[in-house]
């Protein structure tokens, strides 16, 4: 069997693996704080003898897109957004660190303070608990102050005050989760020059119409391998035809 | 023939056609008293790691880019917005808006006590003060007949002055209700909202104390849903869809040239 078939075959699949994350993206194109995947081609040569018999491809993920989402006002006081390069320290259900860019936090019937998609927020020690408040603030650089439930309007309390990390795009990798975590040799300390907006939430950065582009391109990408392995299959029958005696 | 890219864009259909109906019903009480909006919350679901990063390549190399390949949106929840409605100007005596937090209590006819916002009260035919689906208001109050003037405090005290006499006289207390997280309470139409695990218990008060609004008498709180951004998270969710469907229609049209190729 011509070898060069496979070769066609892990194309198409590759290609089909790509498409995954491109829709993906786009599934997430109203997601909160969503970064967008990247996703590349790498060639893996196979070592004949003596040469490079032949090349497959492989789809890899070459990275995070970690530009800014558009900034949506919605006037609640629970719904933050962060300065470029910061995030939000939050605690993964395994307990271990994580970070996201999703502000849009809420309190459990606990006091305890989480984000959308309910991992608790991780303040100067440890999950931020808010004793009953009637006004809350968050302040630029994450402190959350409150006014308690039944005292004067001049007694504000300083509660906790959020952890926002800065980090480098090389640093973190997104977990299975969809989480954002630190790689295993770094640690990510509290950074005073990030800020943070309240009322305003940062929506997902997925750049529409590059993923339709994207995903066309590969479309055509993926119709040059089927039509490879059609040409292969008429090869292979003109040799079939060849040695067939009569 | 299974795609992963196929079903992503699926579930990108699934929640947006969710959050259409969110907005829709949003829009659908943009005049209903003490309505508070809903907004859909998104979250990407589980990724899949077809090649681990990391993983050694050699005894002393390792990959330094593997692949994750996610596998699309999910709704995690609805969750009400707690934003203080317009105060409107109605003059009527039991008319009442809270502003502040809080929420009367209302008695449901399965005995449990249901929360809302809407304060347009009325009395019964026995003289108590009841909402618009004529459920008692907690605690309730019952307002003696022949009377001229009902006035409602900003701390609820609720008094009554009846024909033939200068001075009026106090019939009852309205008490307010408040939650840890107001977002966790269940809503089942009606204007009504309902205590769950996740809300916490109430803590009931007199209006003005611990954190619980004053009363307005003669005022009904507007619906807090802002039309114009209703409006752009529409169109927002429609090009999504959109280009969701798109998509589908790409990756399909991938596989039939598979199939009528080869």
């Amino acid at each position: 069997m011509d070898r060069s078939l496979y070769v066609a075959m892990n194309g198409a699949k590759q290609v089909q693996l790509h498409q995954a994350t491109n829709t993906n993206n786009l599934a997430n194109a109203s997601t909160t704080g969503f970064k967008a995947d990247f996703d590349a081609f790498n060639s893996l040569p196979v070592i004949g003898p003596g040469y490079e018999s032949r090349i497959y491809n492989q789809d890899e993920r070459s990275g995070i897109d970690f530009s800014g989402g558009a900034l949506q006002h919605t006037g609640r006081e629970l719904d933050i957004a962060v300065s470029e390069n910061g995030f939000i320290e939050v605690q993964a259900p395994d307990g271990s660190s994580a970070y996201t860019r999703a502000g849009d936090l809420h309190t459990t019937s606990a006091g305890l303070l989480e984000t959308g998609a309910g991992h608790p927020v991780i303040g100067n020690d440890g999950p931020i608990a808010l004793p009953p408040f009637e006004k809350l603030e968050i302040g630029a650089d994450g402190t959350i102050s409150i006014l308690p439930v039944g005292q004067e309007a001049t007694t504000l309390a300083t509660i906790d005050r959020i952890k926002l990390v800065n980090a480098d795009a090389e640093v973190l990798v997104k977990g299975e989760d969809g989480l954002l975590r630190a790689a295993p040799d770094v640690s990510l300390e509290a950074d005073a020059s990030v800020a943070v907006t309240s009322g305003v939430l940062e929506s997902s950065n997925v750049n529409t119409v590059s993923e339709l582009l994207d995903m066309i391109e590969l479309t055509r990408n993926f119709e040059l391998h089927v039509k490879m392995m059609q040409a292969i299959e008429e090869n292979d029958s003109a040799t079939t035809q060849l040695l067939r005696v009569n | 023939m299974s795609s992963t890219a196929l079903w992503n864009a699926k579930t990108g259909l699934d929640t947006q056609q969710t959050r259409i109906s969110v907005i829709a019903n949003n829009l659908a009480n943009a005049n209903t008293t003490g309505f508070k909006s809903d907004r859909a919350v998104f979250e990407d679901l589980i990724y899949q790691t077809v090649r681990q990063p990391g993983a050694q390549s050699s005894q002393d190399t390792q990959f330094p880019t593997g692949l994750q390949v996610g596998t699309g949106v999910r709704l995690v929840a609805t969750e009400k917005l707690f934003t203080q409605g317009n105060l409107t100007r109605t003059g009527g005596s039991l008319d009442l808006a809270v502003q502040g937090n809080g929420f009367f209590q209302i008695l449901q006819p399965d005995g449990t006590i249901g929360y809302t916002r809407d304060g347009t009260f009325t009395l019964d035919s026995t003289g108590q003060v009841v909402n618009s689906s004529g459920y008692v208001l907690q605690p309730s109050i019952t307002i003696p007949p022949n009377v001229v003037n009902i006035t409602v405090g900003a701390d609820g005290t609720v008094s009554a002055q009846t024909s033939g006499s200068a001075a009026s006289t106090q019939v009852g207390n309205i008490q307010l209700a408040s939650f840890v997280n107001p977002t966790g309470l269940q809503a089942r139409g009606g204007n009504l909202l309902f205590e769950t695990a996740a809300s916490g218990t109430p803590q009931i008060g007199t209006p003005g104390t611990n954190g619980l609004g004053q009363l307005d008498q003669g005022s009904l709180e507007t619906s807090n849903v802002n039309i114009v951004e209703e409006l752009i998270n529409m169109i927002e969710t429609q090009r999504v869809y959109e280009v969701n469907s798109r998509a589908i229609e790409t990756i399909s049209s991938m596989l039939e040239f598979a199939n009528n190729t080869i």
